[in-house]
């Protein structure tokens, strides 16, 4: 379809910019400005409120926050070479804080801890980082998006299957479904810190009652093994409704007639997903993996609810640190070099996909 | 349709159903004990949990948590703070977008296409890598007020409502309709000697319902349920909206019926608002993923 350049097309600078106005100048003011003053303030010691001029300090916040170096520590040995092991077996290791605290060798390791450590032979390995609560934040926060990505897309697809189709009463389904979305995830989080409860709580009693008393109440959310899992299963609960009507909405573009193709050649349910739907989902595919991501990256209100970011550092995130700095601690510096990160790999990964998606629909 | 009607198509429409169900009940269970629990006294409520009575109104029920809910917390204050911030934020989001949406759509000036790059590189910051630097950035704007000039917007209304009234979503999905709508009637308008303003209140508004109920639930749901921005802004509580409230009844001692009161309280309005216009608001999401 072809629109012909009309009156109505042409230059009107003036109404344009004014009409625009408003809106161009409140974005300026409260995305752009912003977004710089994030990049120029994380090379800066800028607080919240100082008695001090702030300085410019280079890239200092960065390397306090990214530092990191290893450490490989051999079993000590008696004067004939022999290992030294204790009463129990094992083996004795010279102290980490040696080598950290004023150890004029290894200056590279002054003031770093102990991030990650194994054993390699009878050596251990050490991964030493300047900051270790936000190395946790920074491991934690991928392991979410990495998870949380796949689980609710995935999820959101069958449901989407599901309302996709022609039964009675579909549409009830789907209101339901998607219920958990207009309630604030904020509400969710303190709705489920009760079903999580250890004692008395809501799932512990229901797997309890479903496994006939076979199962042993968890501690979900005061569990470092179990606090992110928990939280992110409940995430994709208040979530995923979200991204099943995308996905609906996707399935809806693709004509009937392809589907009724594949059943005259006598094709299976699973083939004609395979073949028909997946291929006509590529696009919804990339914007629901962009979105999620985005959304996954950015956690903050179901830790600052649920668990503050414990039990022993399991469920710190990057945005949690983020304002726990920034406002906490009114550390707008360090804040605001956490939100740079953040924004970079959040870049760099929606580059990434976009990327790749374009190969493929070459 | 295939000629011939298998035998175990029952069973399988069944099977169908039954999934449907068991999907249905995981949505809606926590909610409705949410819901349920909110009019159980403590005891109770505790010893509810380990049957299916969780879910069920049943035993001694009454509004005793509500009144407790109302007592220890300025609940009624926190409401007035949450509509007011809502109410003006969504009917200034829609004009300024739409207005600014309108003149993308139909205008042609000079800095365009650099405007709409810039607003549609926007999209991909998240809001949390801004927020800091936007609470440095907030804490010396100046405000002409009352009080005279002044420094400084946080412990406001303002601060709350003047940041988030644009955004590039909201102005694209205005664009995306005004793309589709007949230029003839615009053309009309301006050989009747309209200014451009005009064409804009009197011509494509009025034909615009559909884009502004749109907008209009994607923005309420957006302010109705944020937490970090007034969190970072409002240490006086009496600019506190309610998600902010909710620290209230979490931070010690917790009492569980005086909670899941307040989550109803904050919550039902809006399911019930849902549940009305439930279709209005799906087809909402769904023309966010159209873009893609």
């Amino acid at each position: 379809m072809k629109l012909t350049p009309t009156k109505s097309l042409q230059n009107h600078p003036l109404a344009g910019w004014s009409l625009a106005g408003p809106a161009i100048f409140l974005i300026t003011l409260f995305l752009i400005v912003p977004f710089i003053l994030a990049f120029t303030l994380s090379f800066t010691n800028q607080r919240l409120i100082s008695p001090n001029p702030t300085e410019f300090v280079g890239m200092r916040n960065f390397e306090q926050l990214l530092g990191v170096g290893t450490l490989v520590l051999q079993p000590e040995t008696d004067e004939a070479g022999a290992l030294v092991r204790d009463a129990t077996g094992e083996l004795s290791y010279p102290r980490v804080r040696d080598y950290t605290r004023n150890n004029a060798d290894y200056p590279q390791l002054d003031g770093k801890r102990e991030w990650l450590s194994w054993n390699w032979g009878d050596a251990k390995v050490y991964v030493l980082a300047s900051d270790v609560v936000f190395m946790k934040a920074l491991g934690n926060t991928f392991l979410f998006v990495l998870f949380v990505a796949p689980i609710q897309a995935g999820l959101a697809l069958l449901l989407a299957v599901l309302i996709n189709q022609k039964l009675k009463g579909i549409n009830i389904f789907r209101a339901i479904y998607f219920m958990p979305v207009v309630v604030s995830i904020v509400v969710v989080s303190l709705l489920w810190r009760f079903i999580y409860s250890g004692q008395s709580g809501l799932l512990n009693n229901m797997l309890g009652f479903l496994s006939f008393g076979a199962f042993k109440p968890v501690d979900w959310l005061g569990n470092p093994a179990t606090a992110l899992w928990s939280i992110l299963a409940m995430s994709v609960w208040q979530g995923v409704g979200f991204h099943m009507v995308i996905w609906l909405s996707g399935l809806q573009t693709i004509p009937a007639s392809l589907y009724e193709a594949a059943d005259i050649e006598g094709a299976t349910t699973w083939q004609k997903f395979r073949y028909v739907t997946w291929p006509g989902l590529r696009n919804t595919a990339v914007l629901i993996l962009i979105v999620i991501t985005m959304q996954a990256f950015s956690l903050f209100s179901q830790i600052d609810v649920m668990t503050g970011g414990g039990p022993v550092d399991s469920t710190q995130t990057m945005v949690f640190q983020a304002v726990e700095r920034g406002y906490g601690q009114q550390n707008i510096a360090g804040g605001s070099a956490i939100s740079v990160i953040l924004f970079l790999i959040v870049l760099t990964i929606s580059m990434a996909q976009r990327y790749l998606t374009r190969e493929r629909n070459r | 349709m295939s000629a011939v009607i298998s035998p175990n198509t029952g069973v399988n429409t069944a099977l169908r159903y039954l999934l449907l169900v068991v999907f249905a009940l995981i949505f809606v269970f926590p909610i409705l004990f949410m819901v349920v629990s909110s009019f159980k006294p403590a005891q109770q409520l505790l010893r509810d949990t380990a049957s299916i009575a969780a879910f069920l109104p049943v035993g001694d029920l009454s509004f005793d948590n509500y009144a407790a809910a109302f007592r220890r917390a300025p609940v009624a204050l926190f409401i007035f703070n949450s509509v007011v911030i809502t109410v003006v934020t969504v009917a200034g989001a829609l004009f300024i977008c739409s207005m600014a949406a309108f003149s993308f759509a139909f205008l042609e000036f000079k800095g365009k296409e650099v405007v709409l790059a810039v607003l549609i590189a926007t999209l991909i910051v998240p809001f949390e890598t801004i927020a800091i630097p936007m609470l440095m950035l907030v804490n010396n704007l100046p405000w002409i007020g009352a009080g005279g000039l002044q420094f400084g917007w946080l412990n406001t209304y303002h601060v709350q409502i003047v940041p988030f009234l644009a955004d590039a979503l909201t102005i694209f999905l205005f664009v995306q309709y005004f793309r589709d709508l007949p230029r003839e009637l615009i053309e009309a308008a301006r050989l009747d000697g309209a200014t451009w303003f005009q064409v804009y209140t009197r011509v494509i508004v009025p034909i615009s319902g559909p884009v502004f109920a749109t907008a209009a639930i994607l923005k309420f749901l957006a302010m109705y349920n944020q937490y970090l921005w007034p969190l970072l802004v409002t240490q006086s509580e009496q600019y506190r909206p309610v998600m902010v409230g909710l620290q209230y009844f979490f931070q010690l001692n917790i009492a569980w019926g005086e909670v899941m009161a307040y989550l109803s309280i904050i919550t039902l309005p809006v399911l019930i608002f849902y549940l009305v216009l439930q279709r209005a608001f799906i087809s909402s999401i769904a023309s966010t993923g159209i873009k893609g």
